[in-house]
């Protein structure tokens, strides 16, 4: 955190001040470590067996929070006969469909009543498809919409079968303890590296530290999310801190640390394929066909997510105005459908197919940020045009000019047929706008210089670039004798009108917010996403962001000083929803509604007006008690019990078991990464099964663990950030004060890997995989230390993501030696775990580089087959 | 004995003395302070070129570097016991604003003068190049730069100073690891800070430079270290390098004045032949 966050850094500086202990895991050594009261050395993508060995001590010792657990997690839930856990298994779960690489989420369902639907965004429409066909089902699957059942949409039962005394042998607290009775300190010390004493520490420093006088957060980042398994790994953190009763509580929580200044909110308001705002999903072309089917398939029975008809109604009353009508479906069918996956990569691989001719990255570096960067240059180079926004020009604009492969020969400039557009794009300081922070807290930036020259905001060019088009659509559709066409319809009808100011006609950025904030009927702002409605009286661009303008303020350019204000501080920027500073805060009170302690009081419940109140808005219905219990066939918010803290989950329970919302398994499981020098010690299942492969000519894999070849590629490469450098470089290898900070690609490796294949401290190293082969400076430091990991020693060796070949200080890309294996909840590569080889000396250049490439391929047999058996 | 500096320079009325209190247990190594300082002060950078001294590619202070932070990895051997005995010092590095300052002493165009807040400045417009600061600084702190031959140090911001803000590097410091005040008002919390630090098992936990009774009469700046000066690239015991100067010169007259009484004597002795 140290690293990357080193201003939020700060607060972690101020908690190790009243007292807070600080314990820093990591493969590395970092500046975060030197703060850290407690440094934990661990092997890269091993997490799940680290905190499997937790979640397993808590359970054994007993050390978890009884009172909360029963009440406030679905650990009474009793499942399914069918369900199948990896112990019975070998590491895979029952429903696994291993010719179509997916699972079948019956067995996973609570027993009696109906199957839980799990929380919009991370449902396909499956389950209006009656029993599809495997093919269909992993077409929607691979939409990255999460899992269903593939039964009709029946209600959902929210009391399934339970037992409080959590003794049933199928209930999810039993098959819990039965699914991480392995994961013992011997095998966190054999998987992860661990050391058992530094373990155990952990073990009681964190549960010492949790109950109702203590609570403990746990910190991550991408370290965690760039796996294969990246999404699992932050479920077990969350089943963890669910038994500690550490969720929804002041102090507790899982935080996610984020990549950059705003991509909390590129989530939110998305510039994901599969959302829309507010985490709405992006509807399918099978089984979303109209509104209301759109809306009878996303909507949850019980709480909150009842209303996704509000929602999506007045986020398309938003965006197409008044053309939006309850005749026409508000609009519904100008929305764009999905097909399947449309991630970053599967455009990559369209653009090499040809399917994908044109292309815009704004503020976005493939050419050095994304995994494979070549593969990502030689998608560029099968484009018609490319349009590039950035301060600099960065790799993605200068590929055709001085890319690898120009050096390499494979590619030839006068060959290349991509016309390329850059446009310089302005700073934060030179535009408005909001940032929102991991945690959901929009803050304003006010333009303090104009931008020079030519250089426009994304705001600006975004909005111009939409009028230019209407325009020319308008002109094709006068000159038709056929009228506007259809395809043109949803651009030409949408609203477009904001206001403009100053010589650059700069579009009003709170003009945009409003819109985002919604509007009623009479145009004025909403203050809460409780006032939208389905029809079509009122506009939200985004309805977990309505508020934020309310009564024509900008509440996110608040800035009380937190001297003025009491802890929570809030009127200092605004938090969605609703200005809710800690979610599911309903869990920081008993089941009576009282503060678990006063020390941790949030918010509780005051018997005399009958409401919920204390230091935070409550995350509640704000006058239901605690022992209100919901009428039979009560749906929606009127099914929220008054112990149901989750109001977002199906059930209202924390969920220690998913039985929906994960692709690959209801609990998470240690697999190794795509490619890893060790076979699974755990399960014969060595991968996550239903891992996204991509395997092309460009993109092959290793073999891993004791398959043959495997011991090419013998060590654990990750890749890390640095504090003086900027995700991938474009923000500052161009600036001399940051360039000369950190003026060099460099590797880390420890004393003992340097003294195994004779690299010099300072001088070069080769680092190859079955990808590439890039050189880098060799730091040697004991910051990096060898673990022992299945009986024998691991090196590991840390590569910083931030260099590309331009700017003042300039080296090889680490995301050249990256593989495309994804996560299969949400497509992100793993970048964090893979295997490599390194020897002295800078590598070859020119027709050279590739032949060295191609030798460690032969050399360790790969095929189009390695590495994608499921 | 506290002298005042300011006062001892001539000031009649002048603000309290003003400096820094760099605590470095508490910095996290990110540079900021470098950085801030260069951008306000127009700074030039000096040298995209990796040292491989750890995370340091900055070396030390100079002309064109005004904050540095010094990485000292402290290792531990081994495999087993990873966590233990392992430390990484970190510290950002400043002109001392000495009290006894040499490089102000033997500054000859009077370019190196003394505030009125107690620190030291070198006028620009003023510095000739003669480089006789360079060799006086016991910390190597001043140097020359190549483009315009004059001589650069940090001004502990007195532009800032005198528009009642603080130093750059001191406003953006995350941790606050770089604190900024009257400097008696630094001294007190820093001698609180190293008893909680000795107390939290901190063995070596000092204090550099905030002794007024040391070598240089103690710091404008002074330091919070984790371990003795020698592991920061510091002097252990500092001096004035013109402590002795009139005691030098004392010598130097009595010399003088010796060989004149005795070229005197052996004139006078002499008889006319």
């Amino acid at each position: 955190m140290a690293e990357a966050h080193p201003v939020g850094f700060q607060w972690v500086m101020e908690a190790k001040k009243r007292g807070a202990k600080v314990i820093h895991v990591d493969p590395r050594f970092t500046r975060t470590s030197a703060l850290a009261d407690l440094y934990v050395p661990i092997r890269a993508g091993a997490d799940i067996a680290f905190v499997g060995g937790l979640i397993n001590y808590v359970l054994t010792t007993g050390k978890f929070f009884r009172e909360y657990v029963v009440n406030y997690t679905n650990a009474a839930t009793i499942l399914t006969e069918d369900f199948a856990d990896t112990e019975d298994l070998d590491g895979v779960f029952s429903g696994l469909d291993r010719e179509h690489r997916l699972y079948d989420l019956q067995t996973w369902r609570y027993q009696g009543g109906d199957e839980v639907r799990p929380a919009v965004g991370e449902r396909s429409p499956e389950e209006t498809i009656a029993a599809p066909e495997p093919e269909q089902l992993r077409e929607v699957r691979a939409a990255g919409r999460g899992e269903a059942h593939g039964s009709g949409g029946a209600a959902v039962h929210p009391a399934p079968d339970t037992d409080l005394t959590l003794q049933h042998p199928r209930c999810v607290f039993q098959v819990l303890k039965r699914h991480f009775a392995r994961y013992t300190p011997e095998l966190v010390a054999a998987v992860a590296g661990v050391p058992e004493a530094a373990f155990k520490q952990v073990c009681e420093l964190v549960t010492e530290n949790s109950g109702r006088d203590r609570t403990t957060a746990f910190v991550y980042s991408v370290g965690w999310t760039h796996h294969t398994i990246g999404a699992q790994n932050i479920r077990s953190a969350s089943i963890l801190q669910a038994l500690l009763g550490n969720m929804g509580r002041p102090g507790g929580g899982v935080m996610a640390l984020r990549g950059h200044a705003s991509i909390q909110g590129s989530t939110d308001i998305p510039t994901l394929f599969d959302l829309l705002p507010g985490y709405l999903p992006m509807p399918h072309a099978r089984g979303n066909e109209d509104l209301s089917t759109y809306i009878a398939a996303e909507k949850v029975e019980k709480g909150f997510w009842a209303n996704t008809g509000d929602y999506m109604v007045s986020l398309l009353k938003a965006w197409w105005g008044d053309a939006a009508t309850k005749d026409n479906d508000f609009c519904y069918e100008y929305l764009p459908r999905l097909t399947g996956s449309h991630s970053t990569f599967d455009t990559v691989l369209a653009q090499l197919d040809g399917v994908c001719t044109g292309y815009l990255l704004l503020g976005q570096n493939p050419a050095v940020g994304s995994a494979n960067a070549r593969m990502q240059r030689l998608g560029l180079a099968k484009l018609d045009w490319l349009v590039v926004r950035d301060f600099s020009l960065t790799e993605s604009a200068t590929w055709w000019q001085n890319g690898p492969e120009i050096e390499t020969g494979e590619m030839r400039t006068e060959d290349i047929k991509t016309e390329v557009f850059f446009l310089p794009a302005a700073a934060h300081t030179e535009k408005n706008g909001s940032f929102t922070s991991t945690q959901r807290l929009l803050q304003w930036h006010h333009a303090a210089v104009e931008p020079a020259g030519d250089a426009r905001s994304e705001l600006w060019f975004t909005y111009h670039l939409g009028l230019r088009i209407r325009q020319k659509l308008a002109a094709a559709a006068a000159a038709s004798p056929g009228g506007t066409a259809t395809t043109d319809r949803p651009i030409l009808d949408l609203t477009w009108d904001y206001p403009v100011r100053g010589p650059l006609e700069e579009p009003d950025a709170e003009a945009v917010l409003a819109e985002i904030n919604g509007r009623d009927s009479d145009g004025k702002p909403l203050s809460t996403y409780t006032q939208l409605k389905s029809d079509g009286s009122t506009s939200c661009g985004c309805w977990i962001y309505c508020g934020v303008y309310a009564d024509a303020v900008n509440q996110a350019a608040r800035r009380v000083p937190g001297e003025q204000q009491d802890w929570i501080a809030s009127q200092w920027g605004w938090a969605w929803p609703a200005n809710r500073r800690v979610l599911y805060n309903r869990a920081s009170a008993d089941p009576d509604g009282r503060p678990w302690s006063e020390r941790k009081a949030l918010v509780w419940w005051d018997a005399e007006t009958s409401r919920w109140t204390g230091h935070d808005v409550p995350d509640f219905v704000a006058d239901r008690p605690p022992d209100y219990t919901p009428p039979d066939g009560a749906t929606g918010v009127a099914a929220i019990t008054g112990t149901d803290p989750f109001i977002m989950q199906g059930d209202g329970k924390a969920w220690l078991y998913a039985p929906a919302g994960m692709i690959d398994g209801p609990l998470p499981a240690h697999y190794e990464p795509q490619e890893s020098p060790f076979a699974n010690l755990l399960y014969g299942q060595q991968h996550n099964p239903v891992r996204q492969i991509i395997s092309r000519p460009q993109s092959r894999y290793q073999p891993s663990g004791n398959e043959p070849g495997s011991e090419v590629f013998p060590y654990v490469a990750t890749t890390v950030r640095l504090t003086e450098h900027h995700t991938a470089g474009g923000m500052s290898r161009f600036l001399p004060y940051l360039a000369e900070l950190q003026p060099a690609f460099f590797c880390e490796v420890s004393p003992e890997l340097a003294a195994e294949r004779g690299l010099e401290h300072h001088s070069w190293a080769t680092i190859v995989t079955a990808r590439s082969a890039i050189e880098a400076r060799v730091m040697v430091t004991e910051r990096i230390r060898p673990l022992r990991v299945a009986g024998r020693v691991v090196h590991q060796i840390g590569l910083p993501w931030h260099w590309g070949l331009n700017g003042l200080t300039f080296g090889d890309a680490a995301n050249e030696l990256t593989h495309l294996s994804l996560d299969p909840n949400v497509h992100i590569q793993e970048d964090k775990a893979f295997a490599c080889d390194i020897r002295p000396g800078r590598r070859p250049r020119g027709p050279a580089l590739r032949a060295l490439v191609r030798e460690y391929q032969q050399r360790a047999g790969i095929t189009d087959h390695t590495g994608t058996e499921v | 004995m506290s002298i005042d500096p300011a006062s001892r320079a001539g000031y009649l009325e002048h603000p309290p003395r003003m400096g820094f209190f760099t605590d470095t247990s508490i910095c996290i190594g990110c540079k900021a302070c470098e950085v801030a300082c260069k951008e306000w002060n127009a700074v030039p950078e000096d040298g995209i070129e990796l040292t491989g001294m750890s995370y340091d590619n900055t070396v030390g202070l100079g002309a064109s570097t005004w904050r540095h932070v010094a990485f000292i990895e402290q290792p531990v051997t081994g495999v087993a016991d990873a966590a233990e005995g392992f430390r990484w010092l970190m510290a950002s590095d400043v002109c001392k604003h000495c009290t006894e300052s040499a490089c102000l002493d033997v500054c000859p165009t009077g370019a190196l003068f003394r505030t009125e807040f107690g620190t030291v400045v070198v006028q620009d417009d003023v510095c000739n190049g003669c480089g006789y600061c360079v060799g006086a600084c016991p910390f190597g702190v001043i140097a020359r730069r190549e483009d315009d031959g004059g001589a650069h140090k940090c001004t502990l911001c007195y532009d800032r100073l005198g528009a009642g803000m603080e130093p750059a590097c001191a406003k953006a410091c995350p941790t606050e690891s770089i604190q900024f005040g009257p400097l008696d008002e630094l001294r007190e919390r820093a001698a609180l800070r190293v008893q909680d630090l000795r107390a939290a098992g901190q063995d070596h936990a000092q204090l550099y430079l905030d002794d007024p009774d040391d070598g240089i009469g103690g710091g404008g700046a002074f330091f919070l270290l984790l371990d003795e000066p020698e592991v920061y690239g510091l002097p252990p015991d500092p001096v004035v390098t013109t402590r002795d100067l009139p005691s030098i010169w004392k010598h130097v007259g009595l010399a003088a004045a010796g060989l004149v009484a005795t070229g005197i004597a052996l004139g006078l002795g002499r008889r006319p032949r």
